[in-house]
């Protein structure tokens, strides 16, 4: 089990502290390379999404929003579906290595949500919004963080799957028919980008609440002295 | 049983865990100008070549009800310059080249000879919008089969009225709704829509779908690809 504590003893100041090896190297080298090419999807979808930023019919056509090409990647319709037709791949291998290595590691069990997680969310959520009391930390991720992430998986196997269906729609016709159609699947990728984009500013809020030590975390895979060790 | 260890040499082992992750620094050069083009090139050309291997000869687009058709006049036109390259029908015709048996200039009253079918599919446009069109004309692989086209060359390019050009795979050309579209809505094709003859495939994006044609050179050697394509857009587009 990864989540086997080393001590650390430091002689100079004579002090013991302890660390937990968390995030495994595969899992942090996922995490990075499927952030970057995130964010190129993202903004390389939103200027593809700017040649026709609607999702009614195009005559007459009402544009939903417009927003300022310096949001966006590519340039130019063109440059963008580049960007994009690439950074799928680098997206989707990411994404493929990381739940192989999880499943195959058993390591799925630090951070999928399950059925006895359940009870943990509504605590979790009192403590961050509403000023309630804190509760006790008794491993990696809290139930909170676990529906977060399972759920950021999900959405992401979700944007593949809607993604597919816009670009193929006809030899994945069932996708596209499981959607709604090619109409819905794009409308579905589109807000499958926003639910992702929702999920990000939290992710990016809790990161820096809790500070460089946990940031630290997934870049070296070693926490200090975690909480939920016990003393 | 703890392990323990110095402060050192934890040091040195979240170091160690840290320069693992280097390779990520390997998506800068997408930053890097003189090497983004040619890496973006790359990466359409391997989406490309996905796609043609996941094109499938013997699978339809779907079709659809008139009920469920867009109207006529609701069908968007998206030549990239003229609506209307001013054609004259009385002298019009499809010089047919390369690669076949039969070369020569093709008038459409010998294209009509050819069974002809009509489907309604979707058109899908690669800015994202998509309209159910009724479509009318010949099997593209019957054409090719009058002229005697070499089926096992590479590429069908085509030349528009309006200087517009276009290449299909030869596998696309042959699939059962490529169509040579001389109708829409049972009626002859309107100049906007690219009469007097134009291609429609439900299996490719519209640019593909190339209007007014002129030119059909069957060929394995491409001078250039496609208007679009030229300018940095995805060559086989296969839906």
């Amino acid at each position: 089990m990864s989540t086997q504590a080393i001590a650390i003893e430091n002689a100079k100041a004579g002090e013991v502290s302890e660390a937990v090896y968390e995030h495994p190297f595969l899992v942090r080298l996922c995490h990075w390379v499927n952030a970057v090419a995130l964010f190129v999807m993202i903004g390389s979808g939103l200027q593809i999404f700017r040649a026709f930023p609607s999702f009614g019919a195009k005559i007459p056509q009402k544009d939903l929003i417009n927003w300022p090409e310096s949001f966006a990647i590519g340039g130019w319709l063109g440059g963008a579906l580049q960007w994009h037709l690439t950074f799928m791949w680098i997206y989707i291998a990411t994404g493929l290595v990381y739940i192989g290595y999880q499943i195959f590691s058993g390591n799925y069990k630090q951070v999928l949500f399950v059925r006895r997680n359940l009870p943990g969310v509504w605590p979790m959520v009192r403590y961050y919004f509403f000023f309630g009391p804190k509760p006790p930390v008794r491993e990696a991720y809290n139930p909170l963080q676990k529906h977060a992430y399972t759920s950021a998986i999900g959405l992401g196997v979700l944007s593949v799957l809607t993604g597919f269906a816009v670009w193929k729609p006809v030899q994945f016709s069932w996708l596209a028919w499981m959607m709604g159609g090619f109409h819905w699947a794009r409308l579905w990728h589109f807000l499958i980008m926003w639910a992702i984009l929702a999920f990000v500013f939290g992710h990016l809020v809790m990161v820096v609440l809790h500070g460089w030590n946990n940031f630290v975390s997934m870049l070296t895979g070693w926490k200090k002295n975690p909480e939920y060790l016990p003393k | 049983m703890k392990s323990q260890i110095t402060d050192k040499q934890f040091k040195r082992i979240t170091r160690r865990e840290l320069l693992k992750l280097t390779p990520v620094l390997a998506l800068g050069a997408f930053a890097i100008p003189a090497l983004q083009k040619p890496l973006l090139k790359a990466g359409l050309g391997f989406s490309d070549w996905v796609s043609a291997k996941m094109f499938r000869t013997g699978h339809l687009a779907p079709t659809f009800a008139d009920s469920e058709l867009t109207p006529f006049p609701k069908f968007p036109i998206n030549g990239y310059d003229v609506a209307d390259p001013g054609i004259d029908f009385d002298k019009w015709n499809l010089t047919v080249s390369g690669a076949v048996r039969k070369p020569g200039d093709y008038i459409l009253a010998q294209v009509q000879t050819l069974p002809k079918f009509n489907q309604n599919t979707r058109h899908i446009c690669v800015e994202g919008w998509d309209v159910i069109g009724n479509f009318g004309g010949v099997h593209l692989s019957d054409f090719l089969k009058m002229v005697g086209a070499d089926m096992t060359a590479r590429f069908v390019y085509v030349e528009c009225a309006d200087d517009y050009y276009e290449t299909l795979d030869m596998e696309t050309a042959l699939h059962p709704q490529t169509m040579l579209c001389y109708e829409m809505y049972d009626q002859p094709l309107t100049r906007e829509h690219g009469a007097p003859l134009r291609l429609t495939i439900p299996t490719k994006v519209g640019y593909k779908q190339a209007k007014y044609l002129t030119d059909l050179k069957v060929t394995n050697v491409l001078q250039r690809v496609g208007y679009w394509e030229d300018q940095g857009y995805s060559y086989f587009y296969g839906l």
